[in-house]
């Protein structure tokens, strides 16, 4: 999909080139809000902003260009948010470019307030300290971690002894 | 630094031994998974091969970056005795004790070497171990557990992790072993502190443990510069496997 939307993206300024056509200038403000339509695959009620990956976004005369930090060096996903990202920004009929950088660690307070509340929403814990860990079913202090690694490298796992159900944290990096 | 200034030949040393350690590690973890004496550790083994192998690709990007070499023709296409790693990496997987041991003495290793890189003058290395810090912490907090558990248990755990520690103790601080044009990072302030140096912190970092748990200490290494070569039979079988499926449709992409 990055591929092609790249193509696409490609294809439909040259056309517009051309015709000799002025291409519309971009509104970055259009730009950020299309970013906040790509969810994060492994985290779906996140958008890259939400989960603070976005690190540049500059546009340009040559297109757009998007830099993102990964929440985990060897994070599966990532390419798939990149072509996601691509996908989405093709729309904007120029060339664009995602790229991972560590110019600065991704942490885990880059995570909007909306975001904290969409994870609280569908049972997954917040990050934090492991002692200050609460239970996003009751709220409770009651929980046990079971196990510092989860099914996702930015997730543990807890069981909470008030209302006995397991959930989800997310790791504070 | 300007690029006329780098330390290329030793960089590509340090790269690429630390991309081996982290890709070694790594693949010696995933043979837990499925078999794990807990589901928990199950998971935690994979995640962590994960994370490991994630980080080994990140380092042999930037090889490949300082080289022009393809990451994974470095990952996967070199014969075994041109592989880098410590041999602390090299004993097979063993028992649950042992693959506890190894971790603890590579973990406690690799955030040593870590924290002499973080501050280093070749950006795209410094941000990357600024990165990795964070994810080694959760390993840190892991084997710390285990090794603790082990230790302090009486009768058949401490046993065994104590026959585990003296199987390993030979090649226990091989990860220190000194990398040729070492002097060059140094100068270049890449590294922080010779790797000798860094041993006796990483042997000062680990000797409380041992002290509370009447371990003992991990002599020095037997053969101390060639703590990276002759890799021996469990890491000729690793590398079979690891690299059979890339042998078997040479070129494959996915």
């Amino acid at each position: 999909m990055s591929e092609a939307g790249i193509q696409i993206g490609v294809a439909v300024a040259r056309s517009a080139a051309v015709r000799g056509v002025a291409p519309k200038p971009i509104d970055r403000a259009a730009v950020l809000a299309a970013l906040g339509d790509v969810m994060d695959p492994e985290l779906p009620v996140l958008s890259v902003l939400d989960l603070g990956i976005v690190h540049e976004v500059r546009i340009g005369p040559t297109g757009i260009d998007v830099s993102i930090l990964p929440t985990f060096i060897g994070c599966p996903a990532l390419d798939v948010i990149k072509s996601s990202i691509a996908g989405r920004l093709a729309a904007f009929g120029v060339p664009v470019r995602v790229e991972a950088t560590f110019e600065i660690p991704w942490t885990s307070d880059r995570i909007s307030p909306a975001g904290l509340a969409a994870l609280a929403a569908v049972g997954i814990a917040p990050p934090s300290a492991p002692d200050e860990v609460r239970c996003p079913h009751c709220a409770s202090a009651e929980v046990v971690q079971d196990s510092l690694f989860g099914p996702t490298q930015c997730r543990s796992l807890y069981f909470c002894r008030t209302c006995r159900q397991p959930f989800e944290g997310l790791k504070a990096v | 630094m300007n690029s006329a200034s780098l330390p290329t030949v030793a960089l590509g040393h340090l790269l690429g031994s630390m991309a081996d350690d982290e890709f070694v590690i790594g693949f010696s973890d995933s043979e837990w998974t499925g078999i794990a004496p807990l589901l928990e550790e199950d998971v935690a083994m994979s995640s962590l091969a994960q994370d490991e192998i994630g980080h080994a690709a990140a380092l042999y990007g930037l090889l490949g970056e300082l080289t022009g070499a393809d990451p994974d023709a470095l990952a996967y296409d070199r014969d075994p005795d041109e592989y880098r790693h410590a041999r602390l990496l090299d004993h097979g997987r063993g028992d649950w004790a042992m693959t506890i041991a190894r971790r603890y003495l590579y973990e406690t290793s690799d955030a040593v070497r870590l924290e002499a890189l973080i501050g280093g003058a070749w950006p795209p290395l410094a941000q990357l171990c600024a990165k990795l810090v964070r994810e080694e912490r959760y390993h840190l907090m892991h084997i710390n557990a285990w090794f603790v558990r082990l230790a302090a248990a009486h009768g058949e755990p401490r046993d065994r992790l104590v026959a585990a520690l003296e199987a390993l103790s030979a090649d226990a601080s091989t990860v220190f072993t000194p990398l040729p044009g070492e002097r060059a990072l140094l100068d270049a302030r890449i590294q922080a502190a010779p790797m000798a140096e860094l041993e006796a912190r990483w042997r000062a970092a680990i000797a409380p443990t041992f002290e509370a748990h009447r371990l003992t200490m991990p002599p020095a290494a037997t053969s101390p510069t060639k703590g990276r070569e002759g890799h021996g039979a469990a890491f000729a079988w690793l590398w079979g496997e690891f690299n059979q499926v890339r042998r078997s449709e040479p070129g494959a992409v996915w």
